[in-house]
């Protein structure tokens, strides 16, 4: 690593570890057992389904491994396991189905 | 004073097994995603403690490679740690929502939660409490199987890559990993329309602000998207 001594990786690592943690920390750490209000109880329900899809969307559909072109295994893989799962009700059959469907789309198609 | 131990009862104890069953299936994504780490971090001139530092005390994958990469970059110390630190601000967001289930904890169990909140113990514990109730040392208990199910692969997987230098090869897919662990996981949580519109509000934004840097496009669109969930539910309860 060229410019940075051993001390300043350590910094960078305090510095992020103790960031992160507190970060973590906010709320579960601050709010406690006080009450929040209706509406933010409200927009926190949906804090799963708003922050999950978002996080995978650009995996999906440009994928690092394909250098960002849309790969149609990929894709078929995700709408076979998003599909399953919304059927089945269970993870791991769709994570199974989405591997299975992976794999032999990417076999199939070379 | 008598110093009471805290019993662990055979239904927090079942809890603990459920969270790790639950969590179990992201073993997949978090062992390919630490050995990556660990190669890509030594071949950036970290040495092994410096590798598993990150690992340990940050937790946090994302902004790990981000970190290593700007230093790489020789990016000022100052924007490192805030652009790493941005990448993990939408678990300010988890820290919110465990609130409700978790907040009445004492403040040890929620120091210990906070350690261990990563996207994963995350996504499998508030799905699991928003579907069943259980008492609060359930809760506990599970999200604390979540999250000891995967670490030690973490730890482990970070420390072998660091060791051995390579990585799991491209052609195994293993990238694609992490989409189909999280659509599996967050298809059965779709069971009202405000949950839907929530996801799709969320795709369609995050994939529209993907262009913008350090994960705030996802923060954005998952601000949106927890509106415009809210705001369905409200007007189907003014429609009911």
């Amino acid at each position: 690593m060229t410019g940075f001594s051993d001390a300043h990786v350590w910094l960078v690592i305090a510095g992020l570890g103790i960031g992160t943690y507190l970060i973590r920390f906010s709320f579960l750490g601050l709010v406690g057992d006080r009450p929040l209000p209706g509406w933010l109880l409200r927009l926190l329900r949906y804090t799963p389904v708003a922050v999950m899809p978002g996080l995978v969307a650009p995996l999906i559909l440009w994928p690092q491994a394909t250098g960002g072109q849309p790969d149609p295994a990929r894709l078929a893989a995700a709408a076979v396991t998003l599909g399953v799962g919304l059927w089945t009700r269970n993870v791991v059959g769709a994570v199974a189905a989405g591997l299975v469907t992976l794999y032999g789309m990417l076999a199939l198609l070379g | 004073m008598p110093t009471s131990t805290p019993k662990i009862t055979p239904a927090a104890r079942r809890a603990f097994l459920r969270g790790m069953r639950g969590a179990a299936p992201f073993i997949l994504v978090i062992a390919p995603f630490g050995l990556l780490f660990g190669v890509i971090g030594t071949e950036a001139g970290l040495n092994i403690a410096q590798v598993m530092g990150f690992t340990v005390l940050v937790i946090a994958g994302a902004a790990q490679f981000t970190a290593v990469q700007l230093m790489v970059d020789n990016a000022p110390t100052v924007i490192v740690l805030a652009t790493a630190l941005a990448v993990n601000l939408r678990m300010a967001m988890y820290s919110a929502s465990l609130v409700p289930h978790l907040g009445r904890a004492p403040l040890w169990q929620r120091a210990l939660v906070a350690y261990g909140l990563v996207d994963q113990s995350y996504a499998v514990s508030i799905l699991e409490f928003e579907r069943t109730a259980m008492p609060l040392p359930e809760r506990f208990a599970f999200f604390m199987g979540s999250f000891l199910v995967i670490s030690p692969f973490w730890y482990a997987a970070t420390l072998v890559g660091a060791q051995v230098g390579t990585a799991i090869p491209d052609s195994f897919a293993l990238d694609f990993a992490i989409p189909i662990t999280f659509l599996a996981l967050i298809a059965p949580a779709l069971r009202t329309l405000p949950h839907i519109v929530a996801a799709l509000v969320s795709t369609l934004a995050a994939l529209a602000l993907a262009g913008l840097p350090y994960g705030t496009g996802l923060l954005l669109a998952a601000v949106t998207a927890m509106a415009a969930g809210a705001a369905t539910e409200l007007a189907m309860e003014r429609r009911a």
